[in-house]
C-alpha cells in the first residue's frame, strides 16, 4: 500500500515492540496485555485492508467534511511582516481543522478507532476527556454507529465545561464523574483504565491522543496523518512546493503528529511543537513536559512527564484544558531527543494575545490549544524570510473557550 | 540457600497481607499483621496514579502522599521491619514510575539493602521486563509477576519466565478490592497455573473474609488480602493495630486450617 520507508527514516517507528527509541512501549497491567496484543493484530489486518480505508475515507469526506481547507491568512501575514525586520515575515497558512464536524481534529481519530472497535466485535465504547472535545467526538461516532458510550471526565472539568457535558448527553453518552486525584484529564484516564480492566471482554477504549500503550500512539498518529497528507497536497497545489515550517500545539500531541508525520522525511521542512507553559516554566504551574519534565512511565507508555524526584506525577497547569496534562505522546519525546522537531513553551498570556489577534485579523476564533501554536508566530516570523511558507495547525475552534477567555480578560458575560 | 519465600510457603497455605506504606503508623501496623499470623507482607509504595487500584487503596495512596511519604521513607519502613522480623518475607508492591525514577539499578540496590525479598510492579508486563527485571535479578530480589483471567496458555510461559518467589493470581479482571471471583473459576485457574509453574501460586483481589480465604487456601499456596486491611487503617487510624491483629488472626486461622 505504501512505499517502503528509507533506512534513515524518521517515519519507520515504532519498532515491532512498540518503542520509539527508549519511548513508547506497553506498560500496562497484565489483564490488559492480551487485549493490547489483539488490538495490534487487528490493526495490522485493517492497515492492509482496502475496504477499511475506503470506509474511513468515505466517512472523512461526508461525515467529517474533509478535506479541511489550507487557508492563506493574508492579514496575519501582513501583520507579522510589519513587525519583522526588513525582508522577513513568511506567508502564513492555516490548516483549518476547526472546520471539521465537532469542531476539532479529534473526530479523525474517533472515526478510525470506532471502525476498529466494530471489526473487533466490541459492543461498548469508553473514552476519557479533559475539556470535552474528545468526549464529544467519541459520543458523536458512538451515536453514528449505535454503540453505547461512557465518557470519563474529571469532576472539576465537568464543572468547567458544562456545554460540552450537555453535548455529550444529547449525543446519548453517559458522562462518568471522576472524583479521584486532581479530578482532571489524567484522573479521567486513570478511571477509564480502571473501568476497562474490569470490562475488557466487550469494551473498546477510544484513547483521545497519540499516547497510551502501543499500538495506540501509532494508530492515532496514522488516523490523524490525514491532516499532514492533505496539507502536503494542498501546499503543492497552491505554491508548487512544500512548506518551510509547520507549527502545532502539543498536549498529548495528536494534532501535531498528524500534521508533522507525513513531512518528517522532508529535511527542508522544519517543525515547531508548542508546549503549554502556563504561568511560565520557571513556576510550578505549567504543562511543558519536555521543557520541565523527564522521562518516566505513566498511562501505558514511557515518555517525558512532569514528576518529582521520587517519580510522583505532578499536576499540570494550562489555561487550555486540552493541554493540561503532565505528559505527551511518546513519538514527540523521541522527535524531541532526535532533534527533528523543535519544541517551544508558550505561556497562558501569550496564548491569550494570539487568540485575540486571530479573532480580530482573520475572523477565526481559534481554540486555546491552537492559540498556543499561533503565539509562536511573533518569534518564528521574525526569523523567516518573506518568501518562506509557514503552516499553523488551527486544530480546533474556540467556541468552547469563550467563558475561559472572558474570565481571563476580566469580562463579565 | 533457602529463601524466606520458600520457608514461608513450605508450611502450607500462606496468608499474604498488604498495607500501603506511610498510611498511618506503618511500623505498628506491620507488627500487628505479623503478630496476627501473616506469613508474607506486601508493603505498598504510594503513587499519585494507582491505575489498577479500587477506591480503598487509591485513598490509602493519597493519604500516604498527603502525609509527605517519600520513597526514602518506604525503604526506611522496610529496613526497620527487616530488623524486627528477620524471617518474614517482605514484598514491595507498586507502580513503575517511582521504581525507575532514580534508575532500576538504584531501586534494586535499595531493595537488597533494606532486606526486601521481592517486588510486584503492576504496570511492567513481561514484554517490558528490561525496564526492571534484570536489575532485580542481579541483586537476587524476586520479581513477582501477576497472572490474570485474561492470561491464556500461550502467554503464561512468558509471564513465568524470569519470575520467582511466588506467582500472584489476580482472580478478577478488575481493580483491587471490588468483587470476588467465583470459587469454581479460581480453582480451575489455580490448577492450570500450578501445572505450568514450579513456584507457589497466591490468589488475591476481592478477598475480604475468613470464609473466602479458607476456600481459596484449599487449592492455592497463598491468599492475598489487601483492601480489607487498608479499610481498617482508614477507619481506626492510630488504633488500627488491634483491629488489624484481630482480622489477620481470623484470616490466618482460616488459611492455615483450610486443608
Amino acid at each position: 500500500m505504501t512505499a517502503p520507508t528509507p533506512v534513515n527514516s524518521f517515519r519507520s517507528l515504532p519498532d515491532e515492540t512498540g518503542h520509539f527509541g527508549q519511548f513508547g512501549g506497553r506498560y500496562v497491567a497484565e489483564t490488559l496485555m492480551p487485549l493490547i496484543l489483539d488490538l495490534e493484530k487487528e490493526y495490522r489486518k485493517a492497515q492492509q485492508d482496502p475496504a477499511f480505508w475506503a470506509e474511513f475515507d468515505a466517512l472523512m469526506k461526508d461525515f467529517v467534511g474533509r478535506p479541511s481547507p489550507l487557508y492563506y491568512a493574508p492579514r496575519m501575514t501582513e501583520h507579522f511582516r510589519g513587525l519583522a525586520p526588513a525582508g522577513k515575515g513568511p506567508k502564513i497558512y492555516f490548516k483549518r481543522e476547526e472546520l471539521n464536524h465537532t469542531g476539532a481534529h479529534k473526530i479523525n481519530n474517533c472515526i478510525g478507532q470506532i471502525l476498529l472497535a466494530i471489526r473487533m466485535g466490541k459492543k461498548k465504547i469508553i473514552a476519557e476527556t479533559g475539556a470535552g472535545q474528545h468526549g464529544v467526538a467519541t459520543a458523536t461516532v458512538a451515536a453514528r454507529f449505535g454503540l453505547p458510550c461512557k465518557i470519563f471526565m474529571g469532576a472539576k472539568d465537568i464543572e468547567r465545561q458544562k456545554p460540552n457535558v450537555f453535548r455529550m448527553k444529547l449525543l446519548g453518552a453517559e458522562v462518568v464523574s471522576c472524583e479521584s486525584g486532581s479530578q482532571s484529564l489524567k484522573d479521567s484516564m486513570n478511571d477509564a483504565l480502571r473501568y476497562w480492566v474490569a470490562n475488557v471482554h466487550d469494551t473498546f477504549y477510544i484513547i483521545g491522543t497519540a499516547a497510551g500503550p502501543h499500538p495506540y500512539p501509532e494508530l492515532v498518529r496514522d488516523f490523524q496523518s490525514i491532516i499532514g497528507k492533505e496539507a502536503r497536497e494542498q501546499m503543492l497545489e497552491k505554491e508548487g512546493r512544500l512548506p518551510d515550517m509547520l507549527v502545532a500545539a502539543v498536549g498529548g500531541g495528536s494534532n501535531a503528529i498528524g500534521l508533522f508525520h507525513p513531512f518528517l522525511d522532508d529535511p527542508e521542512v522544519a517543525m515547531t511543537g508548542i508546549e503549554a507553559a502556563g504561568h511560565g516554566i520557571e513556576t510550578d504551574k505549567h504543562a511543558a513536559s519536555l521543557t520541565g519534565g523527564k522521562p518516566g512511565i505513566l498511562h501505558g507508555n514511557k515518555t517525558y512527564l512532569l514528576q518529582d524526584e521520587d517519580g510522583q506525577i505532578t499536576e499540570a497547569h494550562s489555561i487550555s484544558a486540552g493541554l493540561d496534562y503532565p505528559g505527551l505522546g511518546p513519538e514527540h519525546s523521541w522527535l524531541h531527543e532526535s532533534g527533528r522537531v523543535n519544541y517551544v513553551p508558550i505561556t497562558d498570556t501569550q496564548a491569550l494575545e494570539a487568540f485575540q489577534l486571530c479573532c480580530e485579523l482573520e475572523g477565526i476564533i481559534p481554540a486555546l490549544e491552537s492559540a498556543h501554536a499561533l503565539a509562536a508566530l511573533p518569534q518564528l516570523t521574525a526569523e523567516m524570510d518573506e518568501d518562506k511558507l509557514l503552516v499553523v495547525n488551527v486544530s480546533g475552534r474556540g467556541d468552547k473557550d469563550i467563558f475561559t477567555v472572558a474570565e481571563a480578560l476580566g469580562v463579565e458575560l | 540457600m533457602t529463601t524466606r519465600f520458600e520457608t514461608a510457603f513450605a508450611k502450607g497455605p500462606a496468608l499474604v497481607c498488604f498495607i500501603t506504606g506511610g498510611d498511618g503508623n506503618t511500623a505498628a501496623n506491620l507488627d500487628a499483621l505479623v503478630e496476627g499470623g501473616a506469613d508474607v507482607i506486601e508493603l505498598g509504595m504510594p503513587f499519585t496514579d494507582p491505575m489498577a487500584d479500587g477506591p480503598a487503596i487509591q485513598e490509602a495512596n493519597i493519604r500516604s502522599l498527603d502525609a509527605g511519604t517519600r520513597t526514602a521513607d518506604v525503604f526506611r519502613i522496610a529496613s526497620e521491619f527487616r530488623a524486627r522480623h528477620s524471617q518474614v518475607p517482605l514484598v514491595l508492591m507498586g507502580y513503575a514510575n517511582p521504581m525507575i525514577a532514580r534508575g532500576a539499578d538504584w531501586f534494586a540496590g535499595e531493595c537488597a539493602k533494606a532486606g526486601v525479598d521481592g517486588v510486584i510492579c503492576v504496570d511492567i508486563p513481561p514484554e517490558e521486563d528490561a525496564e526492571l527485571g534484570p536489575a532485580l535479578r542481579d541483586k537476587s530480589v524476586s520479581l513477582i509477576r501477576l497472572a490474570t483471567p485474561t492470561t491464556d496458555a500461550a502467554r503464561l510461559p512468558a509471564v513465568l519466565e524470569g519470575s520467582s518467589g511466588f506467582l500472584y493470581y489476580v482472580s478478577v479482571a478488575g481493580v483491587t478490592g471490588m468483587q470476588q471471583a467465583a470459587q469454581g473459576s479460581i480453582e480451575d485457574a489455580v490448577a492450570k497455573l500450578k501445572a505450568a509453574s514450579t513456584i507457589p501460586v497466591a490468589v488475591g483481589f476481592g478477598v475480604r473474609t475468613p470464609e473466602q480465604a479458607s476456600a481459596i487456601a484449599r487449592v492455592a499456596d497463598g491468599v492475598v488480602v489487601g483492601s480489607a486491611l487498608v479499610d481498617l487503617v482508614k477507619q481506626h487510624g492510630t488504633d488500627a493495630p488491634a483491629h488489624l491483629r484481630a482480622l489477620t488472626a481470623s484470616l490466618a486461622e482460616a488459611v492455615h486450617t483450610a486443608r
